[in-house]
């Protein structure tokens, strides 16, 4: 891939303590381009991304954001650069409303930018449900408008690469197909993003590329195309395809 | 006794009960930014009142004095937070907590040497009679006292409730990470809630010295009154902490009417014990705290 990529991670090694979780991990994420992770619970996928997000420091290794060297920077930097995390379990603010996560999401922006409420507007059109709930606290929302108000609460700020974990743990199918079918659109405006997805299967589909993290290494890496056809990840991914495909 | 004799309690009490309630209030904004609890708080609402003193002495109008004194503890609190704490803010809530035991010893101290030993005292904000209320009287210094405090109160749920800064704060308490993630500077936040919480504290001070007196060492009494009134309310929820304040004032002076004023200062460990063993989340306070 060209060296010019949105975000560009380079034998980044993270870990608790002494324990190290990701191992030299290597990849990039191009402009309106989508990368899913896929990998077994405990091999690093969701370290990964607080490390990507700023949340845990790197011990080695080097995260790239737009040409800019970011490794080791906190999260409230990141997001001013572009970058936006929906984190594991959402991490809504669950007693404010819909509208003030919206609001805390746009925390980085001038309030008085007509740039918020375009984007606001934006987000309400991608998921009709959060401008019906508005003024609903977040915790009283189903897990899938939850879902939808963490992503939507994410592109408030603008970002120029999503970074996704787990979006569709434990939602019905049909929310699913309507949170990728967002996903697709935001990518085809030019978003980069990177999924970090259970359901290999349908994160694949979505996606231009994936990689295949194992103990914290990538173990695999290509086209979702060659993903999908390779056996080992078809056994061992996928695996709940073979019945129905 | 009769029911101006039980009004003029219930005044008392909600004289006491204003104070508890700003003090508490910085209790609570504290615990809401950083899950710590400041035993510093009472020692910003000794400064408030000394510094008034020592401003209007140096020529300053009672007014002047206030505010500066307000001011000047509020950016104690800052420095408070951003050279004792802020260093050391990965050590735990446990090793925090006991440098803020540390700090209000220091502060002490520092007021005895600046300040003196002796006590201390303002003029009432107005002069006058009290106002009689259905056979009971209001000191003028009261309505005063009630009405900075009301002032108060409504002005920081304003900005909680309705500014962008207020929405900070309140995503810092349900979630420091989740708060970054969304590019809000949570250690500024923490430093600002130690400032406002201070300030608080010292329009306390202030507006009740004239009443009162104050001196050096008053600051460890009104923090653990304050303490119990948070607890009482609901740690973390500033309208729990000021209902908390008021009702803490209220069952001290009602305990005075009815048992002996000896048990009085005993009431507020009382409630403080009863409400952590019987009911933690306080009164306004939610069974846990509400995440998602």
């Amino acid at each position: 891939m060209s060296s010019d990529a949105l975000l560009l991670v380079s034998g980044l090694h993270v870990g608790y303590g002494h324990v190290p979780v990701v191992r030299g991990v290597s990849l990039e994420v191009g402009t309106g381009e989508m990368v899913t992770l896929i990998g077994a619970n405990g091999a690093g996928k969701s370290t990964l991304l607080k490390a990507l997000a700023g949340l845990v420091r790197p011990s080695a290794g080097s995260v790239t954001l737009d040409g800019e060297d970011v490794t080791g920077a906190p999260p409230e930097r990141l997001v001013r650069k572009g970058l936006a995390l929906v984190p594991e379990g959402r991490m809504l603010f669950g007693p404010m409303t819909v509208a003030e996560n919206l609001a805390v999401g746009a925390h980085t922006r001038r309030p008085r930018d007509p740039g918020v409420a375009e984007d606001r507007d934006r987000v309400c059109e991608l998921f009709p449900v959060l401008a019906e709930r508005a003024d609903q606290s977040a915790a009283t929302l189903s897990g899938g408008e939850q879902q939808m108000l963490a992503i939507g609460r994410a592109l408030m700020s603008r970002p120029r690469i999503l970074l996704l974990d787990e979006p569709s743990l434990g939602l019905a199918p049909r929310v699913i197909g309507a949170i990728f079918s967002a996903l697709d659109r935001l990518r085809a405006d030019g978003l980069g993003i990177l999924l970090v997805e259970q359901d290999a299967k349908l994160a694949l589909k979505h996606s231009d590329r994936g990689h295949v993290l194992r103990a914290g290494r990538i173990a695999l890496g290509g086209s979702a195309e060659e993903l999908i056809a390779n056996d080992d990840v078809r056994l061992i991914y996928l695996g709940a395809w073979h019945g129905t495909e | 006794m009769d029911s101006a004799e039980l009004l003029q309690f219930a005044i008392a009490g909600l004289k006491s009960g204003s104070i508890y309630a700003l003090v508490a209030l910085g209790f609570s904004l504290v615990y809401g930014s950083t899950g710590i609890i400041n035993f510093a708080q009472g020692e910003f609402f000794m400064l408030g009142g000394m510094l008034s003193v020592f401003f209007r002495d140096a020529g300053m109008p009672l007014p002047v004095a206030g505010v500066s004194a307000i001011v000047v503890t509020g950016l104690v609190g800052l420095a408070f937070e951003r050279f004792l704490l802020r260093p050391r803010r990965d050590a735990g809530p446990l090793v925090l907590i006991i440098i803020t035991i540390g700090g209000s010893m220091v502060i002490k101290s520092l007021a005895r040497h600046a300040f003196g030993g002796n006590e201390l005292s303002l003029p009432m904000f107005s002069s006058g009679a009290s106002v009689m209320v259905a056979g009971a009287a209001v000191e003028r210094q009261a309505l005063w006292m009630w009405g900075l405090t009301a002032l108060a109160v409504v002005a920081l749920t304003v900005v909680h409730a309705r500014t962008r800064f207020g929405r900070a704060m309140r995503a810092c308490s349900l979630s420091h990470d989740a708060a970054r993630l969304m590019g809000i500077d949570t250690a500024k936040v923490v430093m600002v809630s130690f400032g406002l919480a201070a300030a608080l504290g010292a329009l306390g001070g202030f507006v009740v010295t004239p009443l009162t007196q104050t001196s050096f060492d008053v600051g460890a009494r009104i923090g653990l009154k304050g303490f119990a009134g948070a607890i009482l309310g609901g740690l973390g929820n500033p309208l729990g902490a000021v209902v908390g304040g008021l009702a803490l004032g209220l069952l001290e002076s009602l305990s005075i009417a009815f048992i002996s004023s000896t048990y009085k200062d005993a009431i507020s460990l009382v409630v403080l014990l009863a409400m952590l063993f019987i009911r933690p989340q306080g009164l306004l306070g939610r069974a846990s705290r509400e995440k998602v």
